[in-house]
């Protein structure tokens, strides 16, 4: 019955379990190498990393960031280097998250999270200054009325490419060679990074050891 | 016999309760159908959503079920325009000339059984015709001319060449639709819809005693089985659905015919399309499934409203029920036929099939009056059938013939 085993096939799928994530109620983990928004990061002293150096404007492809640098105020200085970034735009129209601006900063000053719900209605909305990057008083990202991600969605960094940004490469070799952050402190390697050897314990939250490039269902704890 | 209708509402003097009582019986009919139209709508999607394990429309209503109503909202208070070389008024005139018919077609089905109204006893169906299952070919008939005026006054190509392939989809498929339903006649000898219903009422009782008490033995599914399958596969031709839904292939014609239509005239459109779905099974229902008959709840009060009213209106759901799934089943199952196999499939095959089945269940009835032999006629029928359709096939061009005669492949 060759030609009406196609009504066999459809049945059969009525009492398969279904394939659908319910949006916006339910999401599913994202890969570990996931591209979203930016984030200006601080010291766990509420220091900006940013030195204004403008290297991720420099190497920017789509030209999206605009960055200016100013010296310190001496008696109250924004970042711990000589300079800070005194404004700091990306435009989100042209931005192609390609993450170049992540491997090119020295500090580790811009890192992309895995925020991506942002539909702006106008233009202005589409540039990001330096208020809407840079994180508040707990480290987190400031929520923009026209973004949409829950509560701890935020956590999620792609910290991956700080890894690499970093130590130059991305496997994780046991070393945590990146800097602390408000609110976070030093965050562990990221699931698909080779995990610390075992006598290296004094390290942050050393990962039990887990083959690379596999996807887990949650990307950290 | 009365020329507007057997209903026992309309034999005696019709005064202003009689009329009351129509009116009131036709704006039911009509939303029933409006409401199935939203069901169906809901159901269908559903239904392909559970085949292809997605879960389908579950955001209006509890379970979606009021997305068909979203969207008609939606398409209501959109905004409609008209293109500049349309014809405007018949243009205008055209979805109207869909849904009617499409709406007078289901006036003949039985939804239920015979039911008391203020004193008046009345038939649970919009209208009794004599000419019944006539009325039916007719309307089905009429409704092409809303598609096919549709397509020529959008003063477009595509809405014109898939009106051009409606009438000829048409055309090919009535042959086979109403031979089928011939296949029925002979059997029951009446074209009233409430008289062939009356012939497969629920007989036999529990423990069945006889083989002729079984129930269903009184359906016309079973002496008229390849008639029905035939009026499926015709009916589904009839109605554009999928598999047969060449008149709005979207890869070949964008929309089809209704291309240049927006807002709620296509949602008219829509709504015909699917009424026309619903009363073609519901016609099925009736000719071959015995319409509302059903076992009764025997511990009840045989004339009380529940067996009166309900039982019967439930039964016919509920076989209607079932064939709207298989439509939705044959929707998700099976790619759109090529345009040289719908008609290959129309005019080669059905066509002859319904013609010497016709033919075979005359002889059948023509036997069991005159009392023949059964066990000569039988036989002797079914390979003459064999034998015609043989010779038919065999002076049919093959394809492979065609294309190495078109092409002069040797």
């Amino acid at each position: 019955m060759g030609r009406f085993s196609g009504f066999w096939v459809t049945l059969e799928q009525m009492f398969r379990p279904r394939v659908t994530t319910e949006y916006p109620e339910h999401k599913r983990p994202k890969p570990e190498r996931f591209h979203g928004r930016h984030v200006l990061n601080r010291y766990e002293d509420g220091m900006e990393k940013c030195i204004g150096c403008e290297l991720c404007a420099g190497v920017c492809p789509a030209r999206c960031i605009y960055v200016r640098g100013a010296d310190n105020p001496p008696d109250a200085p924004v970042s711990p280097g000589e300079r800070y970034g005194f404004v700091y735009e990306i435009n989100y129209l042209r931005c192609i998250h390609c993450d170049l601006c992540v491997e090119a900063c020295p500090t580790e000053a811009i890192t992309e999270t895995k925020l991506f719900e942002f539909s702006f209605v106008n233009r202005d909305d589409a540039i990001y200054t330096k208020r809407e990057l840079l994180v508040d008083d707990d480290g987190r990202s400031r929520r923009l009325p026209w973004e949409l991600w829950a509560g701890d969605e935020d956590d999620q960094t792609s910290a991956w490419m700080r890894a690499t940004s970093s130590a130059g490469n991305a496997v994780y070799e046991g070393r945590i060679a990146w800097s602390a952050e408000l609110g976070f402190g030093v965050r562990p390697p990221e699931h698909g990074q080779a995990a610390a050897p075992e006598q290296e314990s004094d390290l942050t939250a050393p990962r039990p050891e887990e083959p690379v490039g596999t996807r887990d269902e949650e990307a950290h704890s | 016999m009365p020329l507007l209708a057997s209903d026992p509402l309309l034999r005696g003097d019709i005064d202003l309760t009689v009329v009351l009582i129509v009116i009131g019986k036709t704006i039911a009919v009509f939303a029933l159908l409006m409401l199935a139209v939203l069901f169906y709508v809901w159901f269908m999607r559903k239904v392909i959503a559970d085949m292809q394990n997605r879960i389908g429309p579950n955001t209006a209503g509890p379970w979606g079920m009021l997305q068909t109503l979203a969207d008609g909202i939606k398409l209501f208070f959109k905004e409609q325009s008209t293109p500049t070389n349309a014809d405007r008024r018949v243009f205008m005139v055209a979805p109207y000339l869909a849904i009617l018919p499409a709406f007078l077609a289901f006036s003949i089905v039985p939804i239920g059984g015979t039911v008391t109204i203020a004193g008046h006893r009345t038939f649970v169906q919009l209208a009794d015709l004599p000419i019944g299952v006539l009325w039916l070919l007719a309307m089905s008939g009429l409704g092409l001319y809303g598609v096919m005026l549709a397509g020529w006054s959008s003063g477009s190509k595509y809405p014109l060449l898939g009106s051009v392939r409606a009438s000829a989809q048409l055309l090919s498929y009535e042959g086979a639709f109403s031979l089928a339903i011939v296949g029925v006649l002979i059997q029951t000898r009446n074209l009233s819809t409430r008289a062939i219903v009356n012939r497969q009422a629920w007989v036999g009782s529990w423990p069945i005693a006889h083989p002729t008490e079984w129930p269903i033995a009184n359906w016309l599914i079973g002496p008229a089985i390849v008639a029905f399958v035939i009026f499926l596969i015709a009916a589904i031709a009839e109605t554009n659905h999928p598999p047969f839904d060449l008149v709005e292939a979207e890869q070949e014609l964008v929309g089809g015919f209704h291309t240049e239509y927006t807002g709620i005239r296509f949602a008219i459109f829509f709504l015909a399309e699917f009424m026309n779905v619903i009363t073609m099974s519901a016609i099925a229902v009736t000719l071959f499934l015995g319409g509302p008959a059903g076992p009764s709840l025997g511990f009840l009060a045989a004339n009380g409203w529940v067996n009166a009213w309900v039982m019967p209106i439930f039964w016919f759901m509920l076989k209607l029920l079932v064939l709207l799934f298989c439509t939705v089943w044959v929707r998700a199952s099976l790619p759109r036929l090529r345009y040289d196999q719908l008609m290959d499939v129309g005019w080669k095959f059905l066509i002859e099939i319904a013609f010497l089945w016709v033919m075979v269940s005359a002889l059948l009835v023509v036997a069991r009056d005159q009392r023949w032999d059964l066990w000569l006629v039988v036989p002797s029928a079914g390979l003459g059938a064999m034998a015609v359709y043989g010779v038919l096939w065999l002076s049919m061009p093959k394809r492979d013939e065609l294309v190495s005669h078109d092409l002069e492949i040797k």
